[in-house]
């Protein structure tokens, strides 16, 4: 393994006295190379988001196995059809998954043309965090979306307690929207990280909120499936 | 890069008291928090399981202070049947999610594996942080359901609806306090969910140079499988929290049933299904007792070697093992729901793996017995504490058999051997665990040595006593006595209540010899002995570094790692052992 700022650096095989690797300039970059036998520039949130990604479906898996279940026992499940809005609610998540992977490949053109091309780099880098803001603004427009979404169901007098079915449904889109709430936070963060420098941690953040998002994506498309099968 | 890059997972030295021991980021601060969460949490459970004794062995007798304590529960100090419910569901709750899962898992795990695993912390310091004030507050809400108007839940740990959903018509406890548990429990899901997020992630991406997973100690192997099963467990109860909180307090119909009359009262829920809830609990319940018992299993592999002064009898295979109970626990939740009226096929279905998942279980025993055939043994409390677990994960285990088959759990659910069986492997298997690591990583945790003698004296006293206490409840739960029950009156229970009021006298004298136990703990944390770096002569990676080790686990030291952690008894080495770090060669792996 080898830094950009210290390509002197051997990794031994035998035990270094207590201090430093022999050209290593700073603790950090000492602690990196130990602690991260992967790449240097991992981060742990990249294992992490994974590990949120499993709990999170174990956890709507539970909720929906319980739909199916509460479904098929009683006779009280009032089909009322998802509203309309929903529709558009989707196509607009959707979107936002494409704007946010335009937006990872105009950050990771900026990193490429960071050190040969500076112009081209900035340019790169502002329409990175366009396309991210553009994400930000699609998945607030989701959410408000489903509020009138809820709204619309509110005015046909579907509320949480009237049947088992518009339990589900409040219980489900609101769990999701409450998710997408803590993802858009997490673009928020990879927004305020790289606007100054593409640097390689910050490929990291990006990639966890990416990876974050498009797991919302792909579960509220799961979801939705289930809701118009079984609303 | 541009910019040298922050360590991800440092963070700067604390200063300041609230930043060292308040809100710390430090694993070992929190570990220790975590295990002084536990130690209040089981002084308070083992207080109501007395009480709970008491009565048992003299139901019409008055309990001094009991009506001061409880007003509406024990009226002229005499035990209500309600408030002997109550102090039942507090002690389970109490025990199985602030001690058996907080101690061992939470508390060492949080010390030990970063040290283990050769980093510097975990790998979210402030997620850390947060969930032990997460699973504080939980264990705060829970407590609070005592001083509510109506009094504490009764409907046992397993809240079984409808009793639990439909709110305070069911009389006493089932009001304000069974919706504190609810959320309470909802918190500590939280907590938990944040806490395997970091151990998991410390595992795979925080290992020194030269750990391989092969070289993983079992107890950080023990922790990881543990908190696989957590992170896939707790994220389905949190949601079955919801819909219990929902249906009491919104007018939902998850699990109420159409037509339900309580108390005269008929109530308005339609459609729900009571199995729904038990679906969801043991689905989450059958793998948290196994999050109870692992971590446990990992403390044993790891303890046990350094005082047998030989290597683990398969240490692969104990990761085989431990790796296949996570997995099986989950196929065998309906084991607790044979006589919920499932169709005896299903019953089948869940019976089989059940008994399969003895099969890894069993190898595991019959690995630390293999290990200490022909050792030259050191008897100190901590391995006498092993040899205890064996003991009593082997009685424990047994009965476990005999539950596992529909045709006798038919007969024996809902009995003292069901009370026995648990008891056995979680109450005393469990908590042997938690005594052994206390006693073999207590000089590091602590910089301080605890005392042997009363160590042994603890020992032996608990062993002897614990066996006294359950034993017989086999015999009482195959002659018919059913668990739960306040009162023994029906003519076939009347002739167990001697060897309830031997129970209980057991009971009591091991909860006395507890104290040694406490005295022990907090003596040695201020007066005990200072601790060398390796006591035991062990050669896992924190006994590389002082006791306590300093902030950063290994003052600046990035340690490499060359062997496994079994290298004890080793020929040719220049001691008995070679420790995970030391350069020097051995022929051995």
């Amino acid at each position: 393994m080898s830094t950009t700022s210290t390509p002197q650096v051997r990794v031994p095989n035998e035990i270094k006295p207590a201090g430093l690797h022999a050209g290593t300039t700073n603790l950090r970059e000492e602690i990196r190379i130990s602690a991260f036998p992967r790449t240097e520039t991992t981060l742990p949130a990249e294992t992490g988001v994974w590990v949120a990604v499993a709990a999170i479906s174990m956890c709507f898996a539970a909720l929906i196995s319980a739909l199916i279940v509460r479904e098929g026992i009683a006779a009280d499940w009032v089909h009322f059809g998802v509203p309309r809005i929903m529709y558009v609610n989707t196509f607009i998540l959707l979107v936002s998954s494409i704007s946010l992977e335009a937006a990872r490949n105009s950050f990771s053109k900026a990193q490429e043309f960071e050190r040969q091309n500076p112009a081209a780099g900035e340019k790169a880098l502002d329409r990175a965090r366009l396309w991210l803001l553009s994400t930000v603004a699609l998945g607030a427009l989701f959410v408000v979306g489903q509020v009138m979404a809820w709204r619309d169901l509110v005015a046909k007098g579907l509320f949480l307690a009237s049947s088992p079915s518009s339990s589900f449904f409040y219980l489900l889109t609101a769990a999701h929207g409450l998710h997408l709430l803590g993802g858009i936070a997490g673009l928020g963060y990879a927004f305020w990280r790289i606007r100054r420098d593409p640097g390689s941690q910050e490929t990291g953040v990006l990639s966890v909120a990416g990876v974050y998002w498009h797991f919302m994506d792909g579960l509220w498309a799961f979801l939705f499936i289930i809701l118009v099968a079984r609303m | 890069m541009s910019t040298p890059d922050p360590t991800i997972h440092q963070h700067a030295a604390p200063t300041g008291f609230i930043r060292k021991h308040v809100f710390s980021l430090d694993h070992k601060v929190i570990g220790r928090q975590y295990y002084d969460l536990a130690l209040v949490a089981v002084f308070l459970g083992l207080l109501l399981s007395w009480l709970m004794r008491i009565h048992l062995g003299w139901m019409n007798a008055p309990i001094p202070l009991l009506g001061k304590l409880f007003p509406s529960g024990a009226p002229g100090n005499v035990m209500t049947p309600d408030l002997y419910l109550s102090l039942m569901t507090m002690h389970a709750t109490i025990m199985v999610f602030f001690v058996l899962t907080t101690a061992p898992f939470a508390a060492f795990g949080n010390y030990v594996l970063p040290i283990q695993v050769g980093a510097e912390d975990m790998a979210f310091p402030h997620f850390n942080m947060m969930s032990f004030w997460v699973t504080f507050l939980a264990f705060l809400v829970l407590i609070s359901s005592f001083f509510v108007g109506d009094g504490p839940p009764l409907a046992g740990w397993t809240s079984y609806a409808p009793l639990s959903s439909v709110g305070a018509v069911a009389g006493p406890g089932q009001g304000t306090g069974q919706t504190l548990w609810a959320v309470s429990i909802a918190i500590f899901c939280i907590g938990q969910l944040l806490g395997s997020l970091n151990f998991i992630t410390t595992t795979l991406d925080l290992r020194t140079k030269g750990m391989s997973l092969a070289r993983l100690p079992l107890s950080t192997w023990a922790w990881f499988v543990t908190s696989v099963i957590g992170l896939l467990a707790f994220a389905v109860l949190l949601p079955a929290c919801v819909l219990l909180i929902l249906d009491r307090t919104a007018g939902t119909s998850f699990f109420g049933p159409t037509g339900l009359v309580v108390n005269d009262t008929v109530l308005p829920y339609s459609g729900g299904s009571p199995l729904l809830w038990q679906h969801l609990f043991w689905f989450f319940g059958h793998p948290e007792v196994y999050i109870a018992i692992l971590p446990g299993f990992g403390i044993i592999s790891t303890v046990l070697p350094a005082f047998a002064r030989k290597r683990l009898l398969g240490h692969q295979v104990m990761i085989g093992c431990m790796v296949s109970i996570g997995f099986l626990s989950y196929m065998v939740w309906g084991h607790h729901m044979f006589v919920s009226g499932m169709n005896p096929f299903s019953a089948l279905m869940f019976s089989v793996p059940t008994l399969i998942i003895t099969i890894p279980a069993t190898i595991a025993v019959l690995m630390w017995l293999g290990t200490v055939y022909g050792a030259r043994m050191r008897y100190t409390t901590a391995s006498l504490f092993c040899l205890g677990f064996i003991s009593v994960f082997i009685t424990g285990g047994l009965s476990g058999f005999f539950l596992a088959q529909p045709s006798l759990d038919t007969y024996l659910h809902a009995t003292y051997f069901v009370v026995a069986h648990f008891h056995f492997v979680m109450a005393i298997a469990a908590m042997f665990g938690i005594f052994a690591g206390t006693h073999f990583w207590f000089p590091k945790m602590y910089g301080r040595m605890m005392n042997e003698t009363l160590g042994k004296w603890h020992f032996w006293l608990t062993f002897l006593g614990v066996y006294c206490v359950f034993m017989p409840m086999h015999y009482l739960g195959l002659a018919g006595n059913v668990r739960r029950y306040a009162a023994f009156t029906d003519n076939y229970l009347v002739p167990l209540i001697p060897l309830h009021k031997f129970i209980t006298m057991a009971a009591l004298f091991v909860g006395a010899t507890q104290f040694i136990f406490f005295f022990n703990f907090f003596w040695s944390r201020f007066r005990g002995p200072k601790a060398p770096d390796n006591p035991w002569d062990a050669t896992t990676l924190e006994w590389s570094t002082t006791s306590p080790p300093p902030f950063d686990n290994f003052g600046g030291r990035h340690l490499v790692v060359h062997h496994g952690p079994e290298l004890y008894g080793v020929e040719g080495a220049a001691n008995d052992y070679v420790m995970q770090v030391s350069p020097e060669q051995v022929d051995a792996r």
